[in-house]
Order: C-alpha cells, then sequence, then structure tokens
C-alpha cells in the first residue's frame, strides 16, 4: 500500500477525452493520464485548478472507472451551483483541455482484500462513484464477493449511472440493487419510496446471501451518518464500516 | 501552467497570510471521518495517558473538566483544501495535562489515540508550550459530537487531520511511530504552510 502511495507526490498534466452527461447535474470526465498509475478501486484524485496569475483552486474526486490497463480515469462530477471547481468544469472545461491532478490517493475507503463475505454499499448522488468503480472492478475481476448497492437519489432521472446499474442488476451475479428515490415515489417493487433509514437498510442487506463482513457508504455528511447509523443497527462493527463525505 | 478559462472565485482581498498554499475557506465546517461517528457518554469518557505501553495517569471526564482552561482561537487548515479562519476553541492544554501528571517528556514522540481505533503521531514540541490543547468546547459550546465530542485534540498548526476527534489518550513513544491515516498515505508531520499532504511531499 505504501508503495502504491508513494508514487503520488507528482502532479500531471491529462488531457480531458469525454465528456459523457450522466444525469441533470452530474457529468462524466474522462481524463487520459500522461503517466499511468494503478489505482484500487475507492480511490479518488486531488485535482488542481490553476488561474492566469497562479491562483489554484484544488479539490478531491473519486475514481469511477475500475483499475484496468487503460490510461483513461473517469471521474464524475456534480454541478453544485455556486462552487468554484464544479461548475468550472460543468461550464468552461471542454475535450481536449488540459488538467492537473495527482493520484491515486486515499488508503482507507478501498474494496476489501479478495474474501468471500459479502459487501454493502450505500451511496448518495455523486457519492456513488467510488462504489461504481467498485462494482466495475467486481465484474471485471473473476471475485465473486457478492454485493448489494443502495443507491439513494431524488428522482429516477438523476440516478447516477442507472442504465449501467438497471444492466449489471440483469447480467451480473450475486448483484442486488435498489434504489431509494426521496422526491418521487419508486414505481419498480424492489425499490423504496423516500429516505434511507435502518429498515431500508436492513432490508437490503437481507438480499445478501450472508450478513455483510464490511461496507461503504458515500455521500454528503448528512447522508453519511444516517447510512452509517444504519449499517451499525445491522449489528456491523464499526471498524467494517468505511464512509467517505463529500461536503456539508 | 494555466488552466483554460478558468479564473476561479478569488473574492476581495485574501488575506493571504493565512491562506497556506492550495487551501481555499469555508463558511461552514466540513466532516471527514472514515466510520461512523462515535456516540461517546461522558459517563463512559476516560483520557490515558502512557509512558510506552505504560499507563501513567487515567482521568474520568469530572477530573479532566477540573484541569485548568485555556482559550485559542485559531485558524485551521484541512488536507482537503479548506481553511477556515478565527475558530474559537476552550479546553485542556497539553502542557496542563502532563503537569497535572507530574510528567515531564520523557520522549520527543506522542501518538494520540482515540475512542473510534484512530491514532495520529505529533511530536512533543508540536503540542506542549501552549502550541496544543484537548478541546472540550467549540465556539463557546460543548464539542459537537461529529466534530469529536465530547474531546478532540486541536493542533491547529497542522493539517486537521492532527487533531484527533474523540481522543481518549496520549501515549510518549520511543520513535516518532506513523498514525492510522500516516499508514495509509498522509505525510508523516503534516505542516501546510509546507503542502505536506501527502508521504513524499
Ligand atoms: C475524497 C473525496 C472525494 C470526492 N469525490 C467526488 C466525486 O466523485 N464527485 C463529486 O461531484 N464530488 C466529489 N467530492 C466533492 C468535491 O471534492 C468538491 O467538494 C465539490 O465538487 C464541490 O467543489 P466546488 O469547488 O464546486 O464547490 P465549493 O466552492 O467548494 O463550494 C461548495 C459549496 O459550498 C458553497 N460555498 C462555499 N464557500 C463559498 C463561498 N465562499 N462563496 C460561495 N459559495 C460558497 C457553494 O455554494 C457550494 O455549494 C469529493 C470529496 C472528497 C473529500
Amino acid at each position: 500500500m505504501t508503495e502504491a502511495i508513494a508514487a503520488t507526490a507528482r502532479w500531471q498534466s491529462c488531457a480531458i477525452v469525454e465528456i459523457a452527461t450522466r444525469t441533470p447535474a452530474i457529468k462524466s470526465f474522462f481524463l487520459r493520464l500522461s503517466e499511468t498509475f494503478d489505482h484500487k478501486a475507492g480511490q479518488h484524485v486531488d485535482v488542481r485548478l490553476i488561474a492566469p496569475n497562479g491562483y489554484t483552486a484544488m479539490r478531491s474526486y473519486s475514481i469511477a472507472s475500475a483499475p484496468s490497463n487503460s490510461r483513461v480515469i473517469e471521474l464524475a462530477i456534480e454541478r453544485l451551483p455556486d462552487g468554484e471547481v464544479s461548475p468550472f468544469f460543468h461550464d468552461v472545461a471542454q475535450v481536449g483541455d488540459t488538467i492537473e491532478l495527482r493520484g491515486p490517493l486515499g488508503g482507507h475507503f478501498l474494496w476489501p482484500r479478495p474474501s468471500n463475505k459479502p459487501v454493502l454499499l450505500i451511496g448518495a448522488g455523486s457519492g456513488v462513484a467510488p462504489l461504481m468503480a467498485m462494482i466495475r472492478y467486481r465484474k471485471a475481476s473473476a471475485e465473486v464477493v457478492p454485493v448489494a448497492l443502495l443507491l439513494s437519489s431524488r428522482t429516477w432521472r438523476e440516478v447516477l449511472f442507472r442504465d449501467e446499474l438497471l444492466e449489471l442488476e440483469m447480467s451480473l451475479p450475486d448483484f442486488a440493487f435498489a434504489l431509494a428515490l426521496t422526491r418521487e415515489p419508486a414505481t419498480r417493487c424492489t425499490d423504496f419510496s423516500g429516505r434511507i433509514d435502518a429498515r431500508v437498510v436492513a432490508d437490503v442487506a437481507a438480499r445478501l446471501p450472508a450478513s455483510p463482513g464490511c461496507a461503504f457508504v458515500c455521500g454528503s455528511n448528512a447522508f453519511v451518518d444516517i447510512a452509517a447509523d444504519a449499517v451499525l443497527a445491522l449489528g456491523l462493527e464499526a471498524g467494517t464500516i468505511k464512509t467517505e463525505r463529500y461536503g456539508a | 501552467m494555466a488552466t483554460r478559462g478558468f479564473t476561479g472565485r478569488q473574492s476581495g482581498p485574501e488575506p493571504s497570510d493565512r491562506v497556506p498554499p492550495g487551501q481555499h475557506l469555508v463558511n461552514n465546517f466540513p466532516v471527514l471521518t472514515a466510520g461512523p461517528t462515535p456516540r461517546i457518554e461522558p459517563a463512559d469518557w476516560n483520557f490515558t495517558l502512557k509512558v510506552g505501553p505504560r499507563p501513567f495517569k487515567v482521568w474520568s471526564w469530572s477530573d479532566f473538566n477540573a484541569l485548568p482552561r485555556t482559550r485559542m482561537t485559531r485558524d485551521i487548515h484541512c488536507v482537503t483544501s479548506w481553511s477556515k479562519l478565527n475558530t474559537a476553541w476552550e479546553g485542556v492544554a497539553v502542557d496542563d495535562i502532563l503537569a497535572d501528571a507530574g510528567l515531564s517528556a520523557p520522549t520527543p514522540f506522542v501518538l494520540a489515540h482515540c475512542f473510534d481505533g484512530y491514532s495520529t503521531n505529533v511530536p512533543l514540541a508540536d503540542l506542549a508550550t501552549g502550541k496544543a490543547m484537548v478541546a472540550l468546547k467549540y465556539e463557546g459550546q460543548p464539542l459537537p459530537r461529529e466534530h469529536g465530542g465530547p474531546a478532540r485534540l486541536l493542533v491547529p498548526h497542522l493539517y486537521f487531520w492532527k487533531s484527533a476527534k474523540w481522543v481518549n489518550g496520549l501515549q510518549f513513544t520511543e520513535r516518532d511511530e506513523a498514525g492510522f491515516w500516516e499508514l495509509r498515505g498522509y505525510h508523516i508531520y503534516g505542516d501546510p504552510w509546507n503542502e505536506q499532504r501527502y508521504t513524499n511531499d
């Protein structure tokens, strides 16, 4: 682990090779690394933007793509109306532009070492990004660990990676997928209408063949606190619940 | 090289002598925690001072609250790039903890331990002589749980992960031993003015 991290200190320039609109507020940015790196599912990069006078803004973004031999990584960035960096990506950045980043970073919110204990993933909004890297990794690798994903979103239209997840729900063995929609009624009987609570989390965890060995929770701080408490209520040890908090 | 089309917020005259490189100011108080937020009742709280593996003194919540109080208003800097100016804290200076235990610098290195199993290393020189405290209040109120309540370490001149939340003890170590985040890619010392964010920075 320390070796993987030791190489991170260097900033590198990456070209934006593709921009994909994922939801009304989230776009994916595909960046071609000039120096490849080996990331683990769950890690992030730091991105920095530099103004002509040298002023620099730095933010962290999870890597949504699975580890692979490709030089291209995907970041899924949600536009926060009055933000400094995310509106730049949405409104200004174009294919062909160069962005500076360093990574991979983060040594805690990481897909676990091979084990057959089921994994519970809970995310909201753009917080699905590192969980998507894990699910994509699970698909690409030969690992057979059962996974359940509970995803909270305001509406069906705003579900990040929705079509890909629906497709994986059909094709990937031992993958359970449930939505909790907070601003409109859910139409699928396996989904939930309303906010995540202990009952919803218990229902989704029960779709796994055995109780989960660990859980990953990602999203806003308020969401993460509620979801992490719900996972604690399942009886998981606090140390097996890993959280990534994107902001207030 | 400048990023095409980026000017940034750069709102007004930033007090740049107070904002370290790569940091931006926030008015809110973001929370970064690696797991669920612990719930610790004062009755279950205690604080242990150790020298190596040996417990030297243990304080209960009420004993600890009876120690002399210190106030500090400081700027804080999180490694995720936000900084917050003029945060007001009240607690017990590390100097006063050591004085109450009658202990003076058995080694130059300290590891802070927390209720949730996390730890972080800070040299004694960065804790003593009024530089750091175990904070019990933030902005005049008992420290909220999400910010480390009932008590957190406050080492404001280092990146804020060094200000360990839910702290429950300080341990003198023979060597500078990496703590939880320092073992997971973060810098061993964490000086924001030298941008010591990650291991090799
Ligand atoms: C490990 C990690 C991984 C992350 N991964 C992702 C990811 O995959 N996708 C993603 O979308 N995000 C991710 N984030 C969040 C991301 O780093 C940024 O915080 C987010 O994009 C907001 O940045 P911003 O510059 O757009 O907004 P900021 O400028 O930081 O502002 C954030 C919010 O605060 C308000 N605000 C704060 N200060 C001011 C001010 N002075 N003036 C006006 N408004 C203000 C803004 O209205 C805005 O809504 C991650 C965060 C972390 C820590």
